[in-house]
């Protein structure tokens, strides 16, 4: 498992449901990262520190709820990349959270891989910088103005949602991404239809990057999204 | 029933009956001293004048005539019934002539007074009221002119009296009447809160009687028995879906703990534990998408804030998720077809549409076999935005179409696919809660769904 999960962040879980955050403190800790626990925001805020690659912050809680916990950071200048974690599933909850300062907004209850995922993508943002012109995954190369996309020197025609899936996909190069996450980012679509529509858009896109070349770059990750295999 | 209860004097009818009373009895008495100022005032001032008159004249004759002139004419105006009165002394206050016997009271030269003397009624003596002025004439002599004014007194004492017993009706009649209008209001009243109180004890089934008067009550009672029935209603829908939850969401797990239990009856190898848990997670997984729906149909049945609905750009909305579903199609087997029109916007919730729109597509492609068609068409009728789907499937039979529309029904013929029921639930509440029409029609074969948007007031 750890192998997967190539980098080790360190991670502040508040979260005032003690099992819960018992959960998913084995499970950051399972995927190699380390991690501390606040259970109400006020302690939170003491415990925070540059050192915490990502925040997971439950919305609810006593004493200092997560929005005004997240506020109060961010007008403390920490720009720490924060998950929001909710039960609270409606579009207006998830732009308050996003609106307080939230980069990310889970709905409770969710699977440990969509968390671990997310928090992946999380941690990763804030090295790579948004303003590259030209994303490049091994010989797969993908340029953000010209909208070219080439695999060793060959040009693969995309359709529009195919540029912005791979996209996508190329910025979370070596991480896993989720069909929610990528409903979201790509789609725009803050809920999962029933039938499993994404993995067929996933295996055209594999047709036109993969076929034909050894190394395959796409794949599935099994009970958790897809990864583009970042070169080693 | 005591005819005045706290409960009554503290009812607003009673306090707005006592401030008419109050109102009225100021009038009577405002009235009444108009009335009284303008009469007896009046005439006590045209009996002085009078009094001064003759007091000028008996002056003026004595100057002329002497004393013996003076008492001559006084003898002579003293004489019968008149209502004059007369009396002329020497300066020890001894009568010389009038009709008085004797000098009243002390009283001062110039002096007004008021006394009382005895008149002559038939064989009778009585008591009357006199008006009079002192005068000294030259020489010593007195002389007190009067006016009897009984009749004045008596026409006083008679308009003070009726201003008290008017005054004393319009008290009793104002407070009277409060009392019994209040009376009737509360106990018309009290019915509607007994019949609220029935129904909070349980009894959904009471409604508030109506007089049949038609006035703002009874129109009161029927509004409020209208809500009643309609909350009636929604809570028999409620249960109802409550109970299809509970019953629906008992047999997965059911099937679930029986997995369980099996895994855990006999030793078995660590890869059946891992099977076992892992299709016990994706059942759970089955389970919280069925909540989650639930959720998301109670979030769009309990309506939004008005405020809060936007522009929804339909077109996109269609053309997104139509490009989302066209792969999965292609790969059953099946031919979507999209005939969009461009510029199409409803006033709305864009997820909730979206969402609505892709369970129309999802529902279309499941049920339609391979090598069939789903079509959707979006344009306007009109004003009227509508979106269609129909696919070439087996179709819904007309007598159960209203029925799918319900939480969790699913015809016999597709239990074998995979789905919850809630698909078409989720676009029938989400077109309630934007005053759209939704029909399920035949395309002969398969079937019709029909969304019509009320005409959008923005472009």
């Amino acid at each position: 498992m750890t192998e997967q999960w190539d980098k080790t962040m360190r991670i502040l879980v508040v979260e005032d449901d003690k099992d819960a955050a018992a959960f998913i403190a084995k499970a950051l800790g399972e995927a190699g990262h380390i991690v501390d626990v606040a259970d109400n925001g006020e302690d939170a805020l003491g415990i925070a520190s540059e050192a915490h690659e990502v925040l997971i912050v439950d919305r609810m809680m006593p004493k200092l709820d997560g929005l005004q916990m997240v506020e109060q950071l961010r007008s403390q200048g920490i720009a720490t990349p924060v998950l929001f974690l909710s039960a609270l599933g409606k579009v207006d909850d998830r732009v308050a959270g996003l609106r307080a300062g939230g980069d990310d907004y889970l709905v409770k209850p969710f699977a440990m891989a969509e968390l671990l995922a997310r928090v992946e993508a999380l941690g990763r943002r804030k090295g790579a910088p948004e303003t590259q012109t030209k994303l490049t995954c091994g010989d797969l190369e993908l340029d953000l103005i010209s909208r070219d996309v080439s695999r060793g020197g060959e040009k693969i025609d995309l359709q529009p949602r195919e540029f912005k899936l791979l996209e996508y996909l190329m910025r979370n190069a070596g991480r896993v991404v989720t069909r929610s996450m990528l409903l979201e980012n790509v789609w725009d679509y803050h809920f999962d239809p029933q039938t499993n529509v994404i993995d067929v858009h996933i295996s055209r896109l594999r047709g036109k990057i993969d076929k034909g070349f050894d190394t395959q770059l796409l794949e599935t990750v099994r009970g958790a999204g897809y990864r583009l295999h970042a070169p080693g | 029933m005591r005819l005045v209860s706290a409960r009554l004097i503290r009812t607003s009818w009673f306090r707005m009956a006592i401030g008419y009373a109050v109102l009225s009895i100021a009038l009577v008495t405002m009235l009444f001293s108009l009335l009284y100022w303008n009469t007896a005032v009046f005439v006590a001032e045209q009996t002085e004048e009078t009094i001064e008159a003759e007091i000028t004249g008996l002056a003026e004759h004595y100057r002329q005539a002497g004393l013996f002139g003076l008492t001559e004419v006084i003898q002579e105006r003293a004489q019968g019934q008149r209502l004059s009165l007369y009396l002329l002394t020497d300066p020890n206050r001894r009568p010389i002539a009038g009709n008085l016997n004797s000098w009243p009271a002390a009283t001062q030269p110039g002096e007004w007074i008021d006394f009382d003397y005895q008149r002559p009624v038939g064989s009778r003596m009585v008591e009357h009221r006199a008006h009079a002025q002192h005068l000294v004439l030259p020489g010593g002599f007195h002389l007190l002119v009067g006016y009897d004014v009984q009749d004045q007194v008596r026409l006083e004492q008679r308009m003070r009296q009726s201003m008290i017993w008017i005054g004393a009706l319009a008290l009793v009649l104002g407070l009277g009447g409060g009392l019994l209008i209040a009376r009737h209001w509360l106990s018309r009243v009290d019915s509607v809160n007994k019949t609220a109180g029935e129904i909070m004890d349980g009894d959904m089934s009471r409604r508030v009687p109506v007089s049949g008067t038609d006035d703002e009550l009874d129109r009161l009672a029927r509004n409020l028995n209208d809500m009643l029935d309609r909350i009636e209603a929604l809570m028999t829908g409620l249960r109802q879906v409550t109970d299809n939850i509970a019953h629906d969401l008992r047999s997965p797990l059911n099937r679930l703990r029986a997995r369980l239990e099996v895994t855990l009856m006999s030793e078995q190898d660590k890869e059946v534990y891992r099977d076992a848990l892992n299709e016990t997670m994706a059942e759970t997984d089955e389970l919280l998408k069925t909540f989650n729906a639930l959720l998301l149909i109670g979030e769009a049945e309990s309506g939004l804030d008005r405020s809060k609905l936007e522009t929804v750009d339909l077109t996109a909305r269609i053309a997104d998720a139509v490009e989302l579903y066209e792969p999965a199609a292609e790969e059953a087997g099946l031919v979507l077809e999209a005939d969009i029109a461009w510029d199409i916007v409803v006033r709305g919730n864009p997820n909730l549409i979206s969402q609505a729109v892709v369970n129309l597509l999802d529902n279309a492609l499941k049920y339609t076999p391979k090598g069939g068609t789903v079509h959707v068409r979006a344009g306007k009728t009109g004003d009227q935005p509508f979106i269609e789907v129909t696919d070439s499937g087996p179709g819904i039979p007309e007598a159960e179409r209203a029925r799918v529309l319900n939480r969790f029904v699913r015809l016999e013929s597709s239990r074998s696919t995979p789905g919850s029921g809630l698909g078409l639930s989720l676009v029938a509440a989400v077109a309630k809660l934007h005053g759209a029409k939704l029909t399920l029609g035949d395309n002969a074969p398969g079937l019709q769904v029909r969304l019509e948007f009320p005409a959008a007031a923005v472009r």
